[in-house]
């Protein structure tokens, strides 16, 4: 009994211990939370210009996409002070400002001089603003980000394919223009050998434990007509939602995904996405564009064998892409306040922004961005802007999180489980979506 | 209570002076009267500071939660709007919820989940013990080998299973296609609507049939000889010793083992999350998935404790009327 | 369990050798995820995503360097530039195009597994011990209820147990907190404690306490020196049912704990490469994880057989 007695004194110590030292490095350092990806690791690369300056250390905690609003969206409402800054992905603003998760920044926005109108402005609609389009802002643009297509140039330019491809459906094989002929172009892909290896069409977002899914349905949808509500009347989303047009992008998702995606791609997101493109198993590749720094300086895929092209236009010309990105935000349960303000008037400024894009983060700043040399900086930057311009988010209300739990569970029980018909998905999601709101009491 | 101080026998394998001095002295059968006058704390005092701290801990960690569970379920709560207004919803949260579809999806899931994982354990397990019973050399080292997937983090090695269900270079499915012949793009184990329900189960029954078959072990071990010897002596075939000894007299024990892990498998959350996460589409979404959805991801706090309940009810409920058929069977 | 139960109706020797074979080969077959797992901690990543899967290899510790290390990938100028690798990881991981930026969380993770497995094992023995001996030698109001209230609460699922955990710990401040944690996984396991010791100290026959008693120990001494030394059995084997379920939780630490104090089963599956999950630095951390078990398994199988069919034989 005496040596348990030991062991349990030690480890009691051991604990009391641990948690001095963690309260003890919690005063000094900042704790930075956002997902695991290539940006995560560039901002740890640039951060280390923080650290010089000021002397205030940078530690980070990092979780993966399908992980990422779970744990943080948790952390937060559980009111935690892990994080000190937290770069919410942009969704969250609805909710992280009503229930005062985050800072609200005017005051020190006016204060330091830093002014909305010197980023983009999307990001800001995008990433800082709640209520939308009011100049009530609870983060900084961080990193600009949106849905856009990566493909294999160096099979699209070989011509035996190019004649074969143009044989058989009547123009030159190249980034499609249209989501029709992204279709074509994927069949074409689909179980041809290449090099010896069989390959595949596509790769899309088909995810459901997070938001994969809905990212990639919404992405199609909204070229083809899809609305989230009546303009004229909020929150009214019959024949809007599951309009024609909805329906119709919803059936195309369902046939790229049955005819032209690999085996066992049902459960797939940014990195299985990323995975399927560098082992070359895929023609076609819809992400995020912030793998595309990746890709491009990849030694199997990149360089030259990479091209990026925007979203393709839906039946009737119009062309939208799906918003990603996040705006950096100070965490109100947090002890250090002002040193992460300080961090955020450090970010802000031109020249970090302009060292951010060159190490691969997605700069918000129109200073970068508009800059005339920025299109030809990297093989993707015009890609980039081009669907900047063009980008829609989902909703970002206080129950964001409800309304994507709806959607993801209709997209994944028809696209992938083939579980109804496209109407019968809509049609279920505006009820959720309505039922939803009117809890909430918007309707 | 069990009131000990009838003389029974002493069931101990460690001896020590004292102790046997101490057993002399207890033969002297002390009058009760004697054994109060000892100093120092009076007994009911020891006993509740002995028993007091647990009480207090699982009150304050399991009752006091629960009651506030049971409060919450009658409100619309939600625990990330703190600002918002609490209102009483009375009984809206369990007719919503027993009049959903999404719920009674979730229960099939469930219930094909906890039913073949259960019959294919029983089985497995059973015949393992069986086998063991035999007690060829070195059948202790090998029980030891076959306990070891039971001791694991089932969300840890339920992640690694993932990797070897991947269609093209997993080792399930490399396996399977080595032996029938089907091309691995086919053996879509975590894709497929018809083939995921069927890859949690795999992993499950990998991982708890040691368990069971421990309990069939410990049943088949309590049988005693004088019966099998009194069937040998009536000339019994071993086909008749099996049903009408074997079997009836270890039926309790594989019923205690059904209900574990009934019981275990109806709370299924950690190794099915990381495994299909519910998917393809609702599949394999069970009970306990669609309860931490609607809990932490959609944060209705209100409605998933109303949820939790029902659960809890429906595990409690289920529970005590086969341990009622379990005690029936005992006592024939 | 004695293995002498049996000896008069011996098995034939034909019936014991397919007997053996056939547990042998089960016993195989189960150790292959557990075998593959360990052979994939071994690997490159290319090995370890190579079709046919591949079961010979040379072995690499790169698994372990990415368990261990975040990396950054670099252009092969800058990696030229640097001075020569001090380690094998610095070398492997340049090899990638990558450098080493820091130490990873996993180190951390797994000490708040530590901490907090053996912590809440201690308290849930040390409470339960305790609990146990009242309620085996003392008659305590409503015993059989408060025994089966004790038990009734691991029928909860943990998904619903964590909701009001979760409010209630917000409140108090024991959020992402190791305190928290051994606190709720102690209240868990106490309950599993308590069965199983009342059914250990019942066999401890009370005639022993009571003729210390007379000998002049109170009887908290008799407690210590009589029933405790009787009792180490089963408290070995309650402690290491406490410390399998507090090392392998999942449920509770992914939803109460986000990083302080968060543990190494909610960590483990977020270990993630370039792209999607790093399959050999994750085989790595589960080859990490799973040791400390397998140890255990292997040292105390004897008190842990006894503790699950004693669980079972008691009810």
């Amino acid at each position: 009994m005496k040596s348990t007695l030991k062991v349990s004194l030690g480890l009691a110590a051991g604990l009391a211990a641990s948690t001095a030292m963690t309260g003890a490095s919690q005063a000094e350092d900042l704790t930075l939370c956002w997902a695991a990806w290539d940006p995560a690791n560039a901002l740890v690369e640039l951060s280390k210009d923080f650290t010089t300056q000021t002397g205030i250390g940078m530690k980070f905690e990092f979780v993966p996409w399908t992980n990422y609003a779970d744990r943080f969206l948790n952390e937060l409402n559980s009111k935690g002070k892990l994080c000190d800054l937290i770069i919410g992905d942009s969704q969250w603003i609805g909710g992280s400002a009503e229930n005062g998760h985050y800072v609200k920044l005017n005051d020190f926005f006016d204060k330091e001089g830093i002014k909305m109108s010197d980023f983009v402005d999307a990001t800001v609609v995008g990433y800082s603003q709640w209520p939308k389009n009011t100049p009530n802002y609870w983060s900084l643009p961080a990193f600009g980000d949106v849905v856009g297509w990566t493909y294999r140039k160096d099979w699209f330019s070989r011509p035996e394919l190019q004649q074969e491809f143009k044989a058989k459906y009547g123009w030159d094989l190249d980034a499609p223009k249209t989501f029709a002929q992204l279709k074509e172009v994927a069949e074409f892909f689909q179980n041809r050998e290449i090099d010896g290896k069989k390959v595949y069409g596509a790769s899309i977002y088909t995810e459901r434990g997070s938001e994969g899914v809905t990212m990639g349905v919404m992405d199609v949808l909204y070229s083809f007509g899809f609305k989230y509500e009546n303009p004229d009347k909020p929150y009214e989303m019959e024949g809007y939602v599951n309009s024609d047009k909805s329906v119709a992008g919803l059936e195309f998702y369902k046939s790229l995904y049955d005819c032209c995606t690999p085996p066992g791609a049902s459960n797939s997101y940014m990195g299985e996405g990323i995975d399927a493109f560098k082992s070359g198993q895929v023609a076609m590749h819809m992400n995020f564009a912030f793998t595309w720094p990746g890709l491009q300086k990849d030694e199997m895929v990149g360089g030259e064998k990479v091209g990026f092209f925007a979203n393709p236009a839906g039946p009737d010309g119009e062309k939208l892409a799906q918003l990603g990105g996040q705006g950096i935000s100070v965490v109100s349960y947090s002890d250090n306040q002002d040193a992460a303000l300080q961090y955020i008037k450090w970010f802000a400024n031109p020249e970090v922004q302009k060292k951010w894009w060159s190490l691969g983060g997605f700069s918000c700043l129109k200073a970068v961005v508009e800059d005339p040399t920025f299109p030809e900086s990297q093989p993707y930057a015009k890609t980039f802007l081009d669907s900047m311009a063009i980008v829609k988010d989902f909703w970002a209300e206080p129950s964001y999180a409800s309304l994507l739990q709806a959607s993801q569970k209709r997209f994944h029980d028809y696209v992938v489980a083939g579980q109804g018909t496209a109407k019968e998905a809509l049609d279920g999601l505006v009820k959720d979506w309505t039922e939803i709101f009117e809890d909430d009491g918007k309707i | 209570m069990q009131d000990m101080t009838s003389g029974k026998p002493v069931v101990t394998d460690t001896t020590s002076t004292i102790l046997d001095r101490a057993a002399e002295a207890a033969a002297r059968a002390t009058p009760d009267t004697l054994a109060k006058k000892v100093r120092g704390l009076s007994d009911r005092m020891v006993a509740w500071i002995f028993i007091a701290p647990t009480i207090v801990l699982l009150l304050a960690i399991n009752i006091f939660p629960l009651i506030w569970a049971i409060q919450l379920s009658f409100t619309n709560y939600r625990a990330n709007r703190p600002n918002e207004e609490i209102k009483n919803v009375g009984l809206q949260n369990y007719s919503r919820i027993l009049n959903d579809a999404d719920t009674w999806m979730a229960m099939q899931a469930t219930a094909h989940f906890v039913f073949w994982t259960i019959l294919l354990q029983t089985l497995i397990g059973f015949s393992l013990a069986y086998l063991i019973d035999r007690k060829f050399r070195g059948h202790a080292f090998w029980t030891t080998i076959i306990l070891v997937p039971m001791m694991l983090s089932p969300a840890v090695v339920g992640n690694f299973w993932r990797f070897l269900y991947e269609p093209q270079i997993g080792l399930f499915t490399y396996i399977v296609s080595f032996f029938t012949g089907i091309p691995t793009t086919d053996i879509l184990m975590l894709s497929s609507v018809k083939l995921a329900p069927w890859a949690i189960i795999i992993v499950d029954t990998w991982m708890w049939t040691p368990y069971v078959m421990l309990i069939c072990l410990a049943g088949l071990r309590s049988i005693p000889d004088y019966i099998y010897e009194a069937a040998e002596v009536d000339r019994a075939s071993n086909w008749r010793q099996f049903w009408s000894i074997t079997l009836p007299m270890a039926l309790p024990f594989i019923m205690l083992a059904v209900l574990f892990r009934g019981i275990e498998n109806f709370k299924m959350f950690d190794m099915v999350n990381l495994l299909t996460g519910g998917g393809p589409g609702s599949t394999t979404e069970v009970a306990s998935i669609t309860l931490k959805r609607e809990a932490f991801e959609k944060w209705r706090t209100g409605f998933s404790s109303a949820f939790a309940i029902i659960l809890f009810v429906a595990v409690f409920g289920l529970a005590n009327i086969y341990v009622k058929v379990l005690n029936r069977v005992k006592s024939r | 369990m004695s293995a002498a139960a049996h000896s008069v109706v011996e098995p034939s020797s034909t019936s014991k050798r397919i007997a053996g074979t056939l547990i042998i080969l089960y016993a195989l077959i189960s150790m292959i995820p557990l075998f593959w797992i360990v052979a994939t901690s071994f690997k490159t990543p290319p090995d370890s995503i190579a079709y046919p899967p591949k079961i010979l290899f040379t072995p690499s510790i790169e698994g372990y360097c990415n368990l261990f290390t975040t990396r950054t990938r670099q252009t092969p100028e800058y990696i030229n530039a640097l001075p020569p690798a001090e380690s094998f990881c610095d070398e492997t991981v340049r090899k990638r195009n990558m450098v080493i930026a820091g130490p990873s969380n996993f180190l951390p993770r797994f000490l708040n597994s530590v901490i907090i497995a053996f912590g809440s094992t201690f308290c849930a023995v040390f409470l339960g011990t305790l609990a146990a001996y009242g309620f085996s030698r003392f008659r305590v109001p409503l015993a059989d209820d408060l025994l089966f209230f004790i038990l009734s609460t691991r029928f909860m699922p943990p998904i619903a147990v964590a909701i009001p955990i979760y409010l209630m710990y917000r409140e108090v401040g024991l959020s992402d907190t190791a305190l928290g944690m051994i606190l709720l996984y102690t209240a868990v396991n106490v309950s599993l404690a308590v069965w199983l010791l009342k059914g250990f100290i019942d066999e401890i026959p009370r005639e022993y306490e009571e003729a210390a008693m007379i000998d002049g120990y109170t009887r908290l001494q008799a407690f210590r020196k009589v029933v405790l030394p009787q009792a180490t059995t089963g408290i070995a084997a309650t402690a290491i049912f406490c410390l399998i379920f507090a090392w392998n939780e999942y449920a509770f630490a992914s939803l109460l704990t986000s990083g302080t104090a968060q543990t190494a089963p909610p960590f483990i599956p977020t270990i993630i490469g370039e792209g999607g999950q790093d399959w050999p630095a994750v085989a790595a951390g589960t080859t990490v994880f799973l040791v400390p078990i397998l140890v255990f398994t292997v040292l105390l199988r004897k008190q842990l057989l006894r503790g699950i069919t004693f669980g079972a034989v008691r009810k």
